[in-house]
């Protein structure tokens, strides 16, 4: 993956597969000199025996292919930048994935265009609860969606024109005033 | 400079506007698993969403879903008309958006040369 946004966009998607209800995706652009980012959901969890394989690019619990590739590209991303996968798994509690990098590693990916991950990973699935904490030189940015919700009720989805247009500018807005420049 | 402030105002403007979504409305489903990610399905999904935002198409939803096992074929994008039969869209491109949104969810052509799958029933 070219960008950690799109690693954190393939792990919410994991998350959704597993049924999970809320998500929390926490940025952190320097903890000690790693870059790290955790996605952390509330969905069925896997065994031990599947979190201890589920690096490997052979195995996936899906059916329609035989390979899973998510979790092994990102296992290879971090082992190159010096850094760790860590996965930690609970049967019907959910899942905490966390990746770290080496923050000034030559291969790191950058973080990539975060406001469009979150964009379409709020309106696409609108029953799900994101929490986002991301955290730069700049500050930090807390997001629930559920108190965004909370401001539209019921009936008005992010998905709006209006309410998408005013999303994406905040998203890009908040997040470039945490955001370094450059990489 | 937007603000949450911003997002309530919109809401009580948006008051009278707002109306019960019904099930009877066209779909837009994107692959987003990893080899539709890889592709680039997330700019496929916000060319969509920012032509529905352009065009003002307030009763299209739009909703991801995971691998379907066409892996060679992403960016794979479904279009569901109600009461017509879901049609997959394979290798799409942002820059194809417009065109799907104009002629397929607007106008109910098919765009039958990028089409690689095509299913009946309903959901």
């Amino acid at each position: 993956m070219r960008e950690i946004s799109l690693h954190l966009l393939d792990l919410v998607q994991n998350s959704i597969e597993a049924g999970a209800s809320t998500v929390e995706i926490t940025v952190d652009e320097d903890e000690a000199g790693y870059f790290v980012f955790i996605v952390a959901d509330n969905g069925r969890g896997m065994n031990k025996e599947l979190v201890n394989s589920v690096r490997d690019p052979f195995v996936t619990t899906r059916l329609t292919r035989k390979v899973g590739l998510g979790l092994a590209l990102l296992s290879m991303s971090t082992a190159r930048c010096g850094g760790v996968l860590d996965i930690q798994s609970q049967e019907g509690k959910g899942t905490k994935v966390k990746a770290a990098f080496l923050q000034d590693h030559l291969d790191r990916p950058p973080l990539g265009d975060l406001a469009a991950t979150l964009k379409v990973l709020l309106t696409a699935n609108p029953a799900l609860r994101l929490i986002v904490n991301y955290k730069s030189g700049g500050g930090e940015f807390l997001l629930d969606s559920m108190q965004l919700k909370e401001i539209l009720g019921e009936s008005l989805a992010f998905g709006h024109p209006e309410v998408y247009s005013w999303l994406s500018d905040y998203l890009k807005q908040e997040i470039g005033k945490v955001g370094k420049s450059g990489r | 400079m937007k603000t949450l402030e911003d997002l309530k105002a919109l809401r009580e403007r948006l008051k009278s506007d707002i109306k019960v979504r019904h099930a009877q409305e066209t779909k837009i489903i994107v692959g987003m698993g990893t080899c539709g990610i890889a592709a680039g399905a997330r700019e496929v999904m916000s060319a969509v969403l920012d032509e529905l935002a352009v065009r003002r198409l307030n009763e299209v939803q739009v909703q991801q879903t995971g691998c379907i096992g066409m892996c060679e074929q992403e960016v794979l994008l479904d279009v569901v008309r109600p009461n017509e039969p879901r049609i997959t869209y394979g290798r799409v491109k942002p820059s194809d958006v417009k065109r799907i949104i104009a002629d397929h969810v607007v106008n109910g052509r098919i765009i039958e040369d990028m089409v690689v799958g095509k299913i009946e029933e309903q959901e």
